[in-house]
């Protein structure tokens, strides 16, 4: 039964896969791909198991073996999720499996909530793998079905990379009912195809290439790769950039000849060539790297075309960020020589408050950065950050981050900062999911190397940034059970850490006199910073500023940054609907002039 | 075709707000697509939700110029998104300020009447809705989004009708904020009436 519901692009993607019979899903949670495997944890029938893995490489290494023992499988990540995952897949391009397997691979063209602006199509290309590249949540749900089918005929991993506004994108759309429930045919050993060796690779190598090259046939005749449209100039575009250009082009009324391209690798020649011929130029349309421009200029080449190409190469197409309905109109009007339609007229907008994102009143993250620097006041140190809520510890007034690169990575920079100026006091900050993630191999590499750090864990028992995962240390599992917990103080004291503190950062004196011990001992010295994320929390008793107690001396707004305060007439003022109580503020107030007051229902 | 553009702060409820407009459109037998802000910015960054309505759709984006509503759930977040609005487009706009951090700490401050004024003078119709009386009203700070909803539908600008949005409300909404939801959804309407009365 076909039912239209309003569905997210990751939603239709999970949803896609379940009726595709997948059965073992494993990710990592990451913005903008985490609502895939949320969505087939809510919806999964019998029969299907899923988790958020350790990491991307944890994940992607087990639904290889879920997909050799005969289980269509799937794995969920964002694109820096993927140089994580990248040695395992690297691998299993020339290893293969059995069952279907995709790489879903969310991009962040922008970026919007990235470190980078990397292309997964291209990386599909240095992997030797197809790539699916939707340009609508519809579209999205179509190819993971495809992807798995294509995944199972020719025994590889087959990439489906949708972009921040697929993922995020909702469509009214219609879904099948009675997922199909996944099979398992079993194990078979065979060491001849499961073991990577030379030989094997070298073997193996020579079939990919082979493959590819028939893939770039096959692909031309997939249903969502197309020709539209004619006339000299053409127009190519994938991903969201389509439906950009279908609507520009609408605005203009204007149908010239337009590749749509769904499948960028292996690169459709067949049809690109009928697209090509005849023309005199081409004006490339996508967002991120120029990879249909770039196989367009080398089948020009190839085949002695005259055809000019036009994109990101040329200068006729943004190189960075996201592209819109407005940029590709402007540039379609320019290619096809049209005279530009003049844009809305509109007064210079007023002066618009600065509105950067920061951390949520109440949050403990305030409370741990406010305490080391408290504890640091006069002290030479140098603060390295990491991913997560806690990277917006930057802002001001806290400023309490100097350095953030990828996940982990604060911990391993504190290091190498500290041997080359080793009069400072080098602090690394690490969340608790990003601690499981990446960040114990920072550790035993201090340990190891004899290293003079403090290791702050700012430990919320949850994933926050990304919406609240569960993750190994929360004792919760995707499949809503209770599992171990592990512990960090133990990992932390198996790694041979010698000063381990765990201590309430919303406590201030006694947060401020641990980071201050911590600081005097020489070598590896961990601080854990303990308080659930607020999200997680009911606020019991929010505070308020007593008025005629208040000196309006400013203090808690600016040493603190929250939200909820306010100066109002020269005084501190708490925005009572956003106030968790953390009490952080009254205990900075100089005049105790803060206070709690019971909550109304 | 039908664009809505729905300004805010992040933690505000414009993600709600765009599904029941969605939604809505959807039991009108009519498509939607809807664009969301999910991610760093939802932590008290600027945060806009698209929702487009109709066949001809293609684009998550409303591009600038064509949106038929402006939702601003705060008064500087609705200048804004100015370029947005079509020509004689309406702008909902609630009252209240939210003064981000770096207002506080910078001293460069901003008021909510200059906001509303600046959208009076550019706009062909604005409905300002006093939000926070309405929540006070209502017993929550939450039903901001759905008593600007409630504005807008009662100022004629979307193509739905009270009951209709009723409805979609009793379908998405938890039975235990049915009540206060529906109260703001009418006090809403109630204001943009009053306020195209006074007109």
């Amino acid at each position: 039964m076909l039912k239209e519901q309003l569905l997210m692009g990751n939603e239709a993607i999970g949803l896609g896969a379940l009726h595709a019979g997948v059965g073992f899903v494993a990710g990592y949670p990451g913005t903008p791909s985490t609502e895939i495997l949320e969505t087939v944890a809510k919806h999964k029938g019998k029969g299907v198991y899923v988790e958020w893995s350790v990491n991307e490489k944890a994940a992607l290494e087990a639904a290889a073996g879920a997909a050799y023992a005969g289980v269509r499988s799937m794995v969920t990540m964002k694109q820096v999720g993927l140089n994580v995952a990248s040695d395992p897949l690297m691998s299993l391009t020339y290893v293969g499996i059995k069952s279907g397997m995709v790489v879903v691979v969310a991009d962040d063209p922008g970026p919007i909530s990235s470190q980078t602006e990397q292309d997964t199509r291209r990386f599909a290309e240095f992997a030797k793998l197809p790539v699916f590249d939707p340009s609508s949540p519809e579209e999205a749900y179509q190819m993971i079905g495809d992807a798995f089918a294509l995944s199972e005929q020719l025994g590889t991993p087959v990439l489906l990379r949708p972009t921040t506004r697929i993922c995020h994108g909702c469509v009214s759309l219609p879904i099948e009912e009675c997922p199909v429930g996944p099979v398992a045919a079993g194990f078979v050993k065979d060491t001849s195809r499961w073991v990577i060796f030379p030989k094997l690779t070298y073997q193996n190598h020579q079939k990919i290439e082979a493959r590819n090259e028939k893939l770039r046939e096959t692909f031309s005749t997939y249903r969502l790769n197309r020709l539209e449209g004619s006339g000299k100039k053409g127009i190519a575009a994938g991903g969201v950039s389509y439906a950009y250009t279908k609507e520009a082009l609408q605005l203009l009324e204007k149908e010239p000849r337009l590749l749509k391209i769904s499948t960028p690798h292996p690169f459709p020649e067949t049809l690109a060539l009928s697209f090509l011929d005849g023309l005199e130029e081409v004006l490339v349309l996508e967002e991120l790297d120029p990879v249909i421009e770039r196989e367009l200029t080398y089948l020009c080449g190839k085949h002695h075309l005259n055809v000019t190409i036009k994109g990101k190469l040329t200068g006729d197409v943004p190189n960075a960020g996201e592209l819109s309905v407005e940029i590709v109109k402007e540039r379609i009007e320019r290619y096809l020589g049209l005279i530009s339609s003049m844009p809305v007229s509109l007064p210079d907008l007023p002066s618009l408050p600065v509105r950067p994102p920061v951390l949520c009143a109440g949050c403990p993250h305030r409370a741990s950065f406010y305490a080391v620097k408290q504890a640091m006041k006069g002290k030479k140190a140098v603060f390295s950050g990491d991913i997560g809520c806690y990277t917006l510890g930057n802002a001001a007034p806290l400023d309490m981050v100097d350095t953030c690169l990828c996940m982990g990575a604060g911990i391993t920079i504190a290091q190498g900062l500290h041997r080359v100026e080793p009069d400072a006091v080098n602090f690394a900050f690490v969340g608790d999911s990003t601690f499981f993630a990446s960040g114990l191999t920072g550790v035993v590499n201090a340990v190891y190397n004899d290293a003079d750090i403090v290791l702050i864990v700012l430990d919320n028992s949850t994933t926050a940034m990304t919406g609240h995962q569960p993750h190994p240390g929360t004792g919760k599992t995707m499949m809503g059970e209770f599992t171990q917990k592990v512990s960090i103080p133990k990992m932390l004291e198996a790694a041979g850490v010698s000063f381990i503190r765990r201590v309430n950062p919303l406590d201030l004196v006694s947060a401020i006199q641990a980071v201050q011990e911590a600081a005097s001992v020489r070598g590896v010295s961990a601080v854990i910073f303990e308080s659930p994320c607020v999200a997680l929390i009911k606020p019991e008793t929010v505070h308020m500023v007593a008025p005629q107690a208040c000196i309006g001396c400013s203090r808690c707004v600016r040493e603190l940054g929250c939200p909820a305060l306010t100066m109002e007439n020269k005084k501190a003022k708490i925005e009572p609907d956003m106030c968790y109580g953390c009490t952080l503020c009254a205990q900075v107030c100089p005049v105790d002039a803060i206070r709690k007051e019971e909550k109304r229902a | 075709m039908m664009n809505i553009l729905l300004a805010g702060v992040g933690g505000q409820g414009t993600v709600l707000a765009s599904k029941l407009l969605a939604q809505a459109a959807m039991e009108q037998g009519w498509k939607a697509r809807t664009a969301e802000t999910i991610g760093m910015a939802q932590r008290g960054g600027c945060v806009v939700s698209h929702v487009r309505i109709g066949d001809d759709v293609y684009s998550p984006l409303i591009p600038h110029g064509t949106a038929d509503v402006i939702l601003g759930f705060e008064p500087a977040e609705a200048v804004r998104c100015l370029p947005y609005l079509k020509h004689g487009g309406t702008v909902v706009a609630a009252k209240k300020a939210m003064k981000p951090v770096t207002a506080s700490l910078s001293g460069v401050d901003y008021e909510s009447e200059s906001m509303l004024d600046f959208l009076k003078r550019h706009t062909g119709r604005v409905i300002i809705v006093d939000t926070e009386e309405i929540c006070a009203q209502c017993g929550s700070a939450k039903v901001l989004n759905v008593a600007l909803l409630g504005a807008a539908i009662g100022s004629g600008a979307l193509a739905f009708s009270l009951e209709q949005m009723q409805q979609t409300i009793r379908q998405r909404v938890p039975e235990r904020y049915l009540v206060m939801n529906q109260k703001a959804l009418s006090l809403g309407a109630q204001t943009a009436q009053q306020q195209m009365e006074l007109e």
